[in-house]
């Protein structure tokens, strides 16, 4: 125990240095998902099916890839056709993009759950569908998509762990890096477990707390 | 003012409206009644074009509803709902300027104080700023009523306003529009209400199985009907057991 908690000493500098990584490229991850998902559940609200369509196929392609494959997509593939992204820039995308079809679900739901007699008080009142949806369907649906929202917020932040694999010295590479050097692999993943935890838990309570402020007007 | 020819709507194999014809003047005052299902909601959507009505002619305020002038025709029209339909995320003055403001894009400050002349007039001035959430039933009508009228409408529509009041509340919300009927303002009203439609409106429409089957002077029509089917849903509604 005395030796855990000497060596915790010397790494916890390093460590936190990656947690702020890991923080940093969760919440710009979680901003590019957040933009992404309004459009794909904007867009599937569309009176053109083939916008409807297009936005199906995007879904199910995202969806259908694995995050780490995503990643990679990004961070080798563009620099092929002339698009070179820093590491960290290449995490912000493939993050974002994986994860906004999951930003897209939660609102669509959200969306979908407006009751549609509000839409009916909005059209009477001579709103266009434009109208409608800026005004009612969105501050609406993005309340009633504010749990899952929670979750998937979370989720994205444990997932910011694959970005390791495209060199991005976030929480898991840096750990993975003392890890190999010092030999002390207990030590290190237990530090890097309750690192995440100290992250995750906040977050929650932080999406836990603006559902609380909304719900109360 | 509005004038409905011959119109048939059908959902599915349902035949909800089977060839409805009325006009209501301006400044007339016309109370829809009817049995349950009869399509009296229906009759009131086609009017401001939340249903569309699969044949026939809708005109309102000058305008034919079509595609083009549904925008304008909302615009002249307003509704109020059996169950108040605010917006639970504004206030209530939020929800009376939310037209003037977003759709006739009148400056805000001109809105807001009209906004409060008009809660004022419903009784409900000193509850501007709570949201809807807070209010009674009849509360939450007035302020519907007052959103309806901020948007300065040629007519208004009634679907069945205090069906979901507590009797108690029901008086409140009358007792408006009795006053707007006073003031000339044009309203087409769905109720259950027969006192109510024999003293206030100026003529009634009987409908039934989707057609109209007695239309006349309010009064005469709800003392005397005509029709036995109309004498015999008077009967029911007037005394129920
Ligand atoms: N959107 C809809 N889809 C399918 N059927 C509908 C729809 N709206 C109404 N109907 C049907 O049309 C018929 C007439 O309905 P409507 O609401 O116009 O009657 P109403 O006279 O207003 O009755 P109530 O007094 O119960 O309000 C009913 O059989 C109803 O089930
Ligand atoms: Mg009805």
């Amino acid at each position: 125990m005395a030796e855990f908690l000497t060596d915790s000493a010397i790494f916890l500098p390093v460590l936190l240095r990656g947690l702020y990584t890991t923080i940093l490229l969760t919440l710009c991850a979680l901003v590019v998902s957040v933009l992404l998902g309004l459009v794909w559940a904007t867009m599937a609200r569309s009176r053109f099916i083939g916008l409807r369509a297009a936005t199906a196929a995007i879904i199910n392609v995202v969806r259908g890839i694995p995050i780490i494959v995503q990643l990679f997509c990004v961070y080798f593939v563009l620099p092929e056709i002339g698009i070179n992204l820093y590491p960290f820039a290449a995490g912000v995308i493939g993050l974002g993009l994986a994860y906004s079809v999951y930003q897209a679900e939660n609102f669509r739901a959200g969306f979908e759950a407006v009751d549609p007699a509000l839409l009916e008080a909005a059209q009477s009142l001579g709103m266009d569908d434009r109208l409608v949806m800026r005004r009612v369907v969105l501050p609406l649906g993005i309340r009633i998509a504010l749990p899952p929202f929670g979750n998937t917020a979370v989720m994205l932040l444990k997932d910011s762990s694959i970005a390791s694999t495209i060199t991005i010295a976030e929480l898991t590479r840096a750990g993975q890096l003392l890890a190999i050097s010092t030999f002390k692999n207990g030590t290190v993943y237990v530090l890097i477990a309750l690192l995440y935890l100290a992250a995750s838990l906040p977050l929650a309570a932080a999406v836990r707390l603006l559902e609380r402020r909304m719900a109360s007007r | 003012m509005i004038a409905v020819e011959n119109i048939h709507k059908a959902f599915g194999a349902n035949r909800v409206l089977r060839g409805v014809s009325f006009a209501v003047e301006a400044g007339e005052v016309v109370c829809l009644l009817g049995p349950s299902g009869s399509g009296k909601s229906t009759v009131l959507r086609c009017l401001n074009g939340l249903e569309r009505a699969d044949s026939g002619r809708v005109r309102v305020a000058g305008r034919e509803m079509s595609d083009a002038s549904l925008s304008a025709i909302r615009r002249s029209v307003s509704m109020v709902f059996q169950r108040f339909n605010l917006f639970p995320h504004r206030t209530v003055l939020q929800n009376v300027v939310e037209g003037p403001i977003h759709v006739l894009r009148e400056d805000r400050t001109e809105a807001e104080a009209r906004g409060r002349d008009l809660l004022a007039r419903v009784g409900m001035a000193d509850r501007a700023d709570d949201y809807p959430a807070r209010l009674s039933g009849g509360q939450q009508q007035r302020v519907g009523i007052a959103r309806a009228l901020a948007m300065r409408p040629d007519a208004i529509l009634f679907d069945e306003p205090t069906s979901a009041l507590d009797p108690e509340r029901v008086g409140e919300v009358l007792q408006i529009m009795r006053s707007l009927a006073e003031e000339g303002m044009t309203l087409i009203v769905v109720t259950h209400e027969i006192a109510f439609a024999r003293e206030v409106a100026d003529r009634a429409i009987f409908m039934d199985g989707g057609t109209v089957v007695e239309q006349g002077a309010a009064r005469a029509m709800l003392t005397d009907p005509q029709e036995d089917r109309t004498r015999l849903f008077l009967d029911r509604v007037l005394r129920p057991l």
